[in-house]
């Protein structure tokens, strides 16, 4: 290896005030779930799903302590997925716009 | 008398260096494991090509007299998920990737060595699920799985060719992050990314296909196993599912797999071409982001292979158009190859036949995929032999020509033996008219209205039936030459020397076989890449 990047020490309570975070998190995903919030259900249960999501990344993962390259990495994992979700919905909002013929 | 003689001692290099089974099976040897992989994906080629004359066989006459529409069915499918998992995919990049990347860039290994092992044992778990598959009965889906009939219908086994698939592709990934940390990482001093090498431009922006998309697949798959076992509902519609999605997620990976298969090929042709020519290749800088281009173009695609699913019109026109758009980043390749040959002192080589028929035989796969790419007539040929052909024509034409060009170009790197360049000559004109004779008559079979998949057909499709199977027959024999003069050349074949072909990459300044640190003292680059101006052309029998 040419280089070496410098290794982060994070304190364990981070780690601990995160794990009990993600514990309280699920927590709220299953209690959320007995609410009826009409549309917003999905919305309610993803926001708590990618906040979750993202402390493991930052944190676990330590991508917050990563280096310039490795958060660049992460991006375009997400862009990537973006990609995937966005054109994939734009088939399905799209699909009734031309009608069906005939009716 | 008795005439004593002196006992010369033989070079170390990669392949003498250690002795023994397990000093294969444990090592970590980036150019070793390149060989583990050229034996495993050799067999799963010829296992793959035998299910190809099965189906050409089975379609010489318009009856179904040798198989039956069940075990055909299994047959075209095991061609399929053989071929495209367990060959085409891990072909080049695990095998002259492997043995080629660290040698280029001036390193002595891979980033990690361990990972690059256990991306072999990976794979070859896949391989031997996938052969308990083929043992036990087959499965009939296709190698596209699409549901309904995956999840509900079929009577194979589903789950297991698809845990095979699953667990390939995450040895795809593990190669794919190698390659990624190797460039950027352990590049020799001096070694800027604009004197890098086509050929690690190509891979690296393979690796990026491999690990952004790899997963996807790896998930698509396993919401499929889920589906069929405990009735989820992701692509059943009683439950509130779309069996489109499992095509719109089955092709955001699988579309960028043919990148996977093709990209290193380019890579492959722009080395040869540039050493062949002995001239830098044209446009140099517009190559390498074209390979970079069709990485990221090539993701937003996929779904022109749902024109004829409900797919929204929509979305089709914006996927037809992008479709379009990607056509001039590989359009970019051809014309600067083209350019590069242009008042060169072309030296056709076995490699360099091989890299012009890649060139040839690509830009017709290619330019049929725009007519593909067009809605109107995409509905015509949809699922007939026109896209059977089509396919072909990019990925055994094109990914297949490019890795037979890039076996015969560093083969004496590899081995520090030369091979018959007639023997490789004649193969390489036997492969090429093969193919054509294969596969042209598909392109009319398929616009004549012939759907593939079916193992009977009407009678008056059977002239071009009968010179598409004499052409495969061909193309196998065109195959399995260089096997056998391969073979020969590491026993009986000339020493090749360091740089035969008069290159001027970083590869060829090692000794041949390379010793197992790749280069006595680490290089360091001074000159620009491709620089001719002190290389003498050799003259090659």
């Amino acid at each position: 290896m040419q280089e070496h990047s410098e290794h982060h020490i994070v304190p364990k309570r981070v780690y601990a005030l995160v794990f009990t975070t993600l514990i309280i998190m699920t927590w709220v995903t299953a209690w959320i779930s007995t609410v009826d919030l009409g549309p917003m259900n999905i919305w309610v249960a993803l926001s708590i799903a990618v906040f979750k999501a993202s402390i493991v990344v930052l944190f676990f993962m330590h991508v917050k302590y990563g280096t310039r390259l490795t958060k660049m990495i992460v991006c375009s994992g997400i862009l990537w997925l973006m990609f995937l979700l966005f054109v994939t919905m734009g088939d399905m909002w799209t699909r009734g716009w031309m009608g069906v013929p005939g009716r | 008398m008795i005439a004593a003689t002196v006992p010369v001692k033989e070079e170390k290099n990669y392949m003498n260096a250690e002795h023994g089974l397990k000093s294969w099976l444990l090592t970590q040897d980036h150019k070793r494991i390149a060989l583990l992989y050229l034996l495993s994906v050799t067999v799963f080629f010829i296992v793959g090509g035998l299910f190809a004359a099965l189906i050409r066989l089975e379609l010489t006459t318009p009856a179904g007299d040798l198989l039956d529409s069940n075990t055909y069915n299994k047959v075209f499918t095991a061609h399929g998920v053989v071929m495209i998992f367990f060959f085409l995919i891990p072909s080049i990049p695990a095998i002259l990737g492997n043995f080629l990347l660290p040698l280029m860039i001036g390193a002595k290994d891979l980033a990690f060595p361990r990972i690059n092992l256990l991306s072999w044992y990976v794979y070859m778990l896949g391989g031997t699920l996938g052969v308990v598959v083929l043992a036990t009965g087959g499965v009939d889906t296709g190698w596209t799985f699409y549901t309904p009939l995956s999840t509900t219908y079929s009577n194979g086994y589903v789950v297991l060719t698809a845990m095979a698939a699953f667990v390939a592709g995450f040895s795809s990934i593990l190669t794919g992050l190698n390659f990624i940390v190797t460039v950027h990482r352990m590049r020799a001093p001096g070694l800027t990314w604009f004197r890098l090498p086509l050929f690690v431009w190509a891979h690296y922006a393979t690796s990026v296909i491999m690990i952004l998309g790899t997963p996807v697949i790896a998930v698509t798959l396993f919401m499929l196993m889920l589906e069929r076992g405990l009735h989820i509902g992701f692509f059943d519609p009683a439950y509130g599912g779309d069996p489109v999605l499992f095509q719109h997620l089955f092709w955001f990976y699988s579309h960028p797999a043919v990148y996977i298969m093709i990209l290193p090929s380019m890579g492959v042709i722009s080395e040869v071409v540039s050493t062949f020519c002995s001239k830098k290749p044209f446009g140099y800088t517009f190559i390498a982001f074209s390979s970079v281009a069709i990485a990221v173009f090539g993701f937003l695609v996929w779904g022109h292979h749902l024109y004829v699913s409900s797919q929204s019109a929509y979305a089709g026109m914006v996927f037809s158009i992008l479709t379009y758009i990607l056509a001039i980043p590989s359009a970019i390749k051809i014309f600067n190859w083209a350019a590069t040959m242009y008042k060169g002192q072309v030296r056709l080589t076995a490699p360099m036949l091989y890299a012009l028929g890649f060139i040839g035989l690509f830009t017709v796969g290619g330019l049929t995929g725009l007519f593909l790419a067009a809605m109107g007539l995409d509905v015509h040929v949809t699922d007939t032999y026109f896209v059977v052909a089509h396919f072909h024509y990019v990925m055994v034409g094109g990914a297949i020509m490019g890795y037979m060009a890039g076996l015969h170009y560093w083969w004496p790197k590899i081995t520090g033996r030369m091979y018959s360049q007639l023997w490789a000559k004649v193969a390489c004109c036997l492969v090429f008219i093969g193919f054509n004779l294969t596969f042209f008559p598909q392109f009319v079979l398929g616009y004549l209205g012939m759907p593939r998949r079916y193992h009977v057909y009407p009678v008056e499709f059977q002239v071009l039936n009968v010179l598409s199977s004499g052409g495969a027959a061909v193309l196998g024999l065109g195959y399995l030459i260089p096997g056998v003069y391969f073979l020969w050349s590491l026993k009986y074949g000339a020493k090749a020397g360091d740089n035969p072909w008069g290159a001027t990459t970083l590869e060829w300044q090692t000794s041949s076989p390379p010793p197992t640190a790749n280069f006595e003292v680490t290089p360091v680059v001074t000159t620009e890449v491709y620089d001719y101006s002190n290389t003498e052309v050799p003259h090659i029998v």
